[in-house]
């Protein structure tokens, strides 16, 4: 019977972060317009752009392959398990034993490849330009990642996602300077993987400097539907990730009833709101940055991710 | 008896290699030697995965009346030699059946034919030696016959440089192997490893035989600083042999390693894992490094290997570290990680360096720049690359993917070391593995996408073709063996239990009878990993996407010309190149590692010459280790060189004041 209810849990939670993550991208993009004064879009729109792209016809350039029609579902599959497999309402999902943390990092790794690989298929500048950067950004968040992983697997003795929230909901943690450092370099990290300001703009892609963006210019209809999709989808996994492990409360845990589920996804949605307001303000309040300082902002996130570890390393005696 | 197969086995290659000078000259000669020296393998290889999986009874050891009178030559197959011949011949015979189709296009092949045999024979000799003698003997006899194909074309440019610098550091690694077994044998002399396993060496003398064993083994296998002459000497050879000495010859030096550290030496000492963990990390970085910054695709590959024997370095460096301080499951996980990526590597190096030849046969080019586009030419050689790419990337569900993850959660139990250097050093040791992991996938997201994907650079790679279906077949082989090990590992984790519990006391869990295959390195409370269940479940999420796409969807698809933001431009010329692609990591970590310089001439409005970038990378560890070495021995031989012109009174002075000093030694000494 166990079995069956985390299946549906699964279940429910691939149905959910597929649902939530556009009407989450929305809520962003219209707190951030109430910001600057302006109406700024409706909540559904980002709904309406993946529909509307839909329906559109695909414009394939001549010189592309393969790959290039592959990329899209491949990047939308991946990531969409990935965002499936972090506890949003609640753990003992009946997947997560099939991959921890580390193999979200890579199944994130392996997205990044295929649309990487795309934008350099059309053989065009500003497709090359994108991937080059990408792959320069991945190259030090990547390691800042599995270095805040680390904190939180060896204080929670375990790399499954859903046990690092059952630990962090239980047991008596309390504040400690690894978790803080952990917490800065994680949402650093959301930050750049995500293509947020002051990485990169998420509005444009007109500027000299954008990267994923870029990276993905050749697509359109459907294939860059998928894409869109996906990206919505990493926003809010990086999102559920921060909630489920730094601010694990109201996480129905494995077994508790109907309404401890219901309860849970009320709480997830609160904490999505909250995410979105502070990521809103956040990207009002900065300005974007030189493409060479990224390294210098991402390396001080694995440099604080490191610190993490070794302050554990040091500390822990089992 | 296994034993007795394996070295019939080596004989009939042995005899094949004899057999090749004479028939070289044959039109069919690479036919009958290449299939030859597969079907061989192939049943060695079978033999090795029997002595494997069956154990006990196929194990055994062997003494044949040759080699030095009072010694015989020692042959033995034990856990750890049935591992390694299983990479070895899995490499051999993937090699083999690549050269039916690829030695066609080779001009010299008595160059060629011989030495490959000999190359393979001795891999397995060397993995079945039992005493000190036939290993180092066999090891010199692999060292040379790969030498030799290193050599095979030796006008073209630069092989002769790479082939000098691969002998002098073959000699300077088998010397460090020669006093390392001369220290283990003591001074009764027992050269055979049963003698030295009895009477484990004392701790200084064993620190020296580690520091020796690095040096030697480790030369050999490419660890930094000693890797200098690996990205010259492996590329020249033909694409399958660099294939062998990249994905087989580095594992054969990590076996000498293995034997030597773990089996020979006795009970590991923390310092030694803590030593060979940093060597591993720190060139994991700077072989990824380098790969990066290189244009010549066997070239990158080469240095890729390079990346990967630190990974496999970690692993053991972890063990040895766990080993001496008791924590047997820990030491075997971590030795567990090393071995499986041992396999991992030498699977899919040999697919990358195959993907490379083939690339080499049709265009004619090694050279990134001038390729390009070649996926619409050759769709299956791309594919399989593609998969090769993808797995030593770490990507799941591939095989990389499966030890890395092993080996970070190796260092996840590490905290529990009491020693505080190591509490120190495992966690950069992980930060550095976390950076290269992340630095491959650019790295061969440029080696795939400049090669493979855009428009063709050249008119050889506009004009390429598809290589035969004997080289394409190898790569489909190998790259079946990448996704298999990469969704049923468990199997290949629990294959490797004997190793593990001779050499480190102790086993991984039973992972075959778990649920689903899901592998389980420690507990399930702990950590899982299940590639099967994931690949099944990113296949159905891609297939749902798929489906509900082609149902509800616009299907049309109209081709035009590439959009580029309203910019296009005709020429392929303004692609991204291999060096802009890499531009901005060489900026990032480039000014400190390599010392890279950028220097850009752009002329002045109205003066016609064009625009010049020049970018000068220079190898810090060549200029603080060889460059001085190079210059004391260029200016003692250029001192010395004075001594070859001398007038014949001269020289009888010379011999007499030799034979005086020599005399007053004697003196002295008695």
């Amino acid at each position: 019977m166990a079995i069956v209810l985390d299946l549906f849990v699964q279940i429910a939670q691939m149905v959910l972060v597929l649902a939530l993550a556009p009407l989450f991208t929305g809520f962003v993009r219209k707190t951030k317009a109430h910001l600057l004064r302006r109406q700024g879009p409706p909540l559904l729109q980002p709904y309406r752009e993946v529909l509307r792209l839909l329906r559109k016809d695909v414009v394939l350039a001549d010189s592309a392959s393969w790959v290039f029609r592959v990329a899209p579902y491949l990047v939308f599959a991946t990531t969409w398990v990935a965002a499936a497999l972090v506890p949003t309402f609640a753990t003992g999902l009946v997947f997560s034993y099939a991959a921890d943390v580390i193999a979200l990092v890579a199944l994130l790794g392996s997205a990044r490849f295929m649309l990487a690989l795309a934008g350099l298929d059309v053989g065009t500048s500003f497709g090359g330009i994108g991937s080059s950067r990408e792959m320069l950004i991945a190259s030090l968040a990547e390691p800042a990642m599995l270095m805040v992983v680390f904190t939180l697997s060896l204080l929670a003795g375990s790399t499954q996602l859903s046990s690092i929230a059952e630990f962090m909901q239980a047991s008596d943690v309390g504040l400690r300077f690894s978790l803080a450092l952990a917490l800065i370099g994680l949402i650093m990290v959301a930050i750049a993987e995500n293509a947020r300001i002051p990485i990169d703009n998420p509005a444009t892609h007109l500027e000299l400097t954008m990267v994923h963006e870029a990276m993905i210019l050749e697509y359109s209809g459907r294939h860059l539907a998928l894409i869109e999709a996906a990206a919505f989808l990493k926003l809010l996994l990086y999102v559920s990730v921060i909630a489920c492990v730094f601010f694990p409360w109201g996480i129905a845990v494995s077994g508790q009833g109907p309404v401890a589920y219901v309860a849970g996804a009320g709480v997830y949605l609160l904490k999505l709101a909250a995410g979105g307001l502070l990521l809103a303000a956040f990207e009002t309040a900065i300005a974007k940055m030189r493409v060479f300082r990224v390294p210098d902002f991402l390396g001080a996130a694995l440099m604080l991710g490191f610190l993490a570890t070794l302050l554990l390393f040091v500390t822990m005696a089992r | 008896m296994a034993l007795t197969g394996l070295l019939w086995c080596v004989g009939a290659l042995l005899a094949v290699s004899v057999a090749a000078i004479p028939a070289a000259r044959l039109r069919s000669a690479s036919t009958l030697v290449y299939g030859a020296t597969l079907s061989v393998s192939a049943l060695a290889l079978a033999i090795a995965i029997a002595c494997l999986l069956a154990g006990g009874p196929l194990l055994g050891a062997l003494t044949l009346p040759v080699g030095l009178p009072w010694l015989g030559a020692h042959f033995r197959v034990d856990a750890l030699a049935a591992f390694f011949l299983i990479v070895v011949n899995l490499g051999a015979a993937g090699a083999s059946l690549y050269g039916i189709g690829y030695g066609r296009h080779e001009e010299a092949p008595g160059r060629v034919l011989p030495f490959f045999a000999a190359f393979l024979a001795a891999m397995n000799l060397v993995v079945l030696a039992d005493d000190a003698f036939t290993f180092l003997f066999t090891w010199e006899l692999m060292s040379l016959a790969s030498w030799a194909l290193v050599m095979a074309h030796h006008r073209r440019a630069g092989n002769a440089a790479a082939g000098y610098l691969y002998l002098i550091m073959a000699s300077f690694g088998t010397l460090a192997l020669l006093l390392a077994f001369g220290l283990l044998a003591g001074p009764a002399g027992g050269y055979a490893f049963e003698a030295i396993r009895a009477a484990p060496p004392a701790a200084g003398v064993a620190a020296a035989v580690l520091a020796l064993a690095l040096i030697g083994a480790g030369s050999k296998a490419g660890l930094v600083p000693l890797h200098v002459w690996l990205p010259l000497a492996h590329p020249a050879a033909p694409s399958h042999v660099s294939a062998l000495m990249s994905g087989v010859m580095t594992k054969v030096a990590v076996y000498g390693v293995v034997r030597i550290v773990f089996d020979l030496l006795g009970v590991p000492t923390w310092w030694a894992g803590a030593l060979v963990a940093l060597l591993g990390g720190v060139t994991a970085v700077m072989g990824v490094l380098h790969a990066l910054m290189e244009h010549d695709l066997k070239r990158l590959l080469a240095y890729h290997t390079v990346e990967n024997i630190g990974i496999i370095f970690i692993g053991l460096g972890l063990a040895l570290a766990f080993g001496a301080n008791g924590m047997r499951p820990a030491a075997a996980l971590a030795l567990t990680a090393a071995l499986f990526h041992v396999f991992n590597h030498s699977v899919f190096k040999s697919l990358l360096f195959f993907g490379s030849g083939a690339v080499l046969t049709s265009t004619g080019l090694r050279d990134m720049e001038q390729l390009g586009g070649l996926i619409h030419r050759m769709p299956l050689t791309a594919f399989a690359f593609l998969v090769g790419s993808a797995a030593i990337s770490a990507l799941p569900p591939f095989n990389g993917f499966v030890s890395e993850w092993l080996t970070f959660q190796a260092i996840l139990v590490s905290p529990a070391l009491p020693q505080w250097l190591l509490k120190f050093l495992v966690p950069a040791i992980g930060a550095l593995l976390a950076l290269s992991a992340a630095l491959a996938a650019a790295c061969f997201v440029k080696a795939f996408g400049v090669t493979f994907l855009g428009r063709p650079r050249s008119d050889a790679a506009r004009s390429a073709r598809e290589v035969d279906r004997w080289s394409v077949a190898t790569m489909f082989v190998l790259a079946a063996v990448c996704l298999v090990a990469g969704v049923l590992p468990g199997y290949f984790i629990d294959a490797l239990a004997p190793v593990t519990r001779s050499l480190a006391g102790a086993r991984m869990p039973p992972q075959g009878a778990l649920d689903w295959l899901t592998i389980v390195p420690v507990a399930q409370s702990r950590s899982s990993y299940n590639g099967l269940l994931l690949f099944l479940i990113i296949a159905f999420a891609a297939g749902l996407g798929a489906e509900a796409i082609h149902r509800w969807a616009s299907g049309a698809l109209r081709r035009s010309a590439a959009w580029d933001c309203g910019f296009p431009d005709a020429s392929p010329a303004t692609q991204y190149t291999a060096g802009s692609f890499s531009q901005p990591i060489r900026r990032v970590f480039g000014s400190v590692v390599f010392r890279a310089r950028e220097e850009v001439h752009i002329p002045p409005p109205g003066d016609l010459r064009p625009a010049e970038m020049h970018v000068r990378l220079r190898d810090v560890l060549w200029d603080v280790f060889y460059a001085p070495i190079a210059g004391v021995v260029g200016y003692v031989a250029d001192r010395f060189n004075k001594v070859q012109f001398l007038s014949i009174r001269a020289y009888l002075t010379l011999v007499f004041g030799a034979l005086v000093a020599l005399l007053m030694v004697l003196a002295v000494w008695q």
